[in-house]
């Protein structure tokens, strides 16, 4: 039986200052509808509220850039949701922290892209290390839990001792080592983010004595790159099992990353209620329960625990959202993300110094990219953009 | 840790928050980007803490509401359970 949408994301808006090379907004965003009005927002809130929504999470783009965000957060405040904030901190000044306390924020998820200023500001195309460091100060002025998140990856990965130190530094309770995801602009740059099996298991080893020596005092969650297990993650506990999130456009979604699926037609809150939505629709029944499984996963005794693992990198690395998952040494297609590994590795090994060509995820490329193409808008590792 | 005496004040863990869902029929513990269902007897232990009350007045409570005794030593298992985990912490 399905049950309610315990956990509402709503991207509140694609705009943002940052141009992170790892980002999982879709590549296309740029030609997305136009973002939802309040009152749509507050309307979803309500809607997502009666269905049994409880986790709130107000995220982007740069949800500060949206001039109604203490609005919305009051109205989700009232409701009973848990409301938490998932920032870059661009925007995040002394008057809208302390707005946002008022309304009835409960969280800040703040992002680093590194430990080094030189790094953070390299990775997000923008100069706003210090400006970081100082809302991290922000945040605990104003008695709000910190979770300091930082996506690793390839470039960044060797710095994870460094990285603790400054959560440690900066006062988080919280650290999120997440490696990078590859969907969206991350997908497009896996060549030079993949790290090697050699990095990860040092940053592993640096993790694990950060977390002897705070015994407990901050809780650090090293998520894994899946490329490097032989079990895909259960993703989103099974699509339309959890997860609710809906795109600026008001693009209601299974995944964070499912408006690439093809021939999923998702709806929209501009045009159904979410009850019907939730429980109704095709796009949201699609991938429940095991009637969609192919073999292996289909007589596989791990099913109800990994669901398939992840219908994007299914999709992404085979062409066909119904196969099993790549990740899963059992997929005919395992040796995708094996050979994949073996490239990063070999990188990794290679004396000479490799080309590396990122691409920046701002407006002008997310016009350029073409899905399933290369993008013909590229910005090159040591080349500062303004 | 050392046994817990019954005169200590457990609450809510600042960042930590408890509320009861009609859509899970259960209270639940809500912190950053995460959630703990609560079975029935956690839900009316957690309830109760709410840094006044001393863990022996939240014992005599229950025992009062559910017409029973001698729940001392399995809430203590659950607050000290509850401390660990930083679901509660101490008041003065």
């Amino acid at each position: 039986m399905t049950g309610p949408p315990l956990w509402l994301l709503l991207e509140l808006t694609y705009r943002c200052p940052l141009h992170c090379v790892y980002c999982y907004n879709p590549t296309e965003f740029a030609r997305t509808g136009a973002e939802l009005p309040t009152a749509d927002w507050i309307r979803v809130l309500r809607e997502a509220r009666a269905l049994g929504a409880v986790q709130l999470g107000l995220s982007g783009g740069e949800p500060l850039e949206r001039e109604d965000l203490e609005t919305i957060v009051a109205e989700a405040h009232t409701l009973g949701y848990y409301i938490n904030l998932i920032t870059s901190g661009v925007g995040l000044s002394e008057a809208r922290i302390a707005a946002l306390k008022v309304a009835g924020l409960d969280h800040i998820q703040l992002s680093f892209q590194d430990s080094t200023r030189e790094l953070n500001d390299f990775l997000s195309s923008t100069r706003t290390f210090e400006l970081k460091a100082r809302v991290a100060a922000l945040i605990r002025a104003h008695d709000y839990p910190m979770v300091l998140n930082v996506v690793l990856h390839r470039l960044n990965i060797d710095h994870v001792g460094e990285i603790l130190d400054m959560a440690e530094r900066l006062g988080a309770q919280y650290v999120e080592l997440a490696n990078t995801q590859y969907y969206g602009w991350a997908w497009l740059n896996r060549q030079q983010l993949l790290p090697s099996r050699a990095q990860l298991e040092r940053a592993e080893a640096v993790t694990q004595r950060f977390r002897e020596r705070v015994a407990g005092s901050i809780q650090v969650y090293f998520v894994v790159p899946d490329y490097f297990e032989r079990r895909p993650k259960a993703c989103m506990g099974g699509l339309g099992s959890v997860f609710l999130g809906i795109a600026p456009d008001g693009t209601a979604m299974p995944c964070h990353a499912a408006r690439m699926l093809p021939g999923l037609e998702l709806p929209n809150v501009r045009a159904a209620d979410l009850r019907t939505i939730w429980y109704d629709s095709e796009a949201f029944n699609r991938f429940r329960g095991e009637g969609w499984m192919k073999e292996p996963c289909r007589s596989c005794p791990e099913r109800a625990q990994d669901f398939g693992g992840c219908r994007c990198q299914a999709y992404l690395l085979t062409g066909d959202a119904t196969n099993t998952d790549p990740v899963c040494d059992l997929s005919p297609h395992h040796h995708l993300v094996t050979e994949a590994v073996a490239r990063a590795d070999s990188v990794a090994a290679a004396t000479a110094p490799s080309e590396h060509v990122l691409v920046f995820r701002d407006h002008r490329t997310s016009i350029a990219v073409v899905p399933g193409e290369a993008p013909r808008v590229v910005g090159g590792l040591g080349t500062q953009r303004t | 840790m050392n046994e817990l005496t019954d005169t200590v004040k457990p609450a809510i863990a600042r960042g930590m928050r408890l509320q009861w869902e009609p859509a899970q029929e259960a209270h639940v513990l809500l912190y950053p980007e995460g959630m703990v269902k609560l079975n029935g007897s956690a839900g009316a232990i957690l309830s109760r803490c709410d840094g006044v009350r001393t863990l022996a007045d939240i014992v005599a409570d229950l025992e009062r509401a559910y017409d029973t005794s001698g729940l001392l030593e399995e809430v203590r298992a659950f607050v000290t359970m509850a401390l660990e985990k930083r679901w509660l912490e101490l008041r003065a």
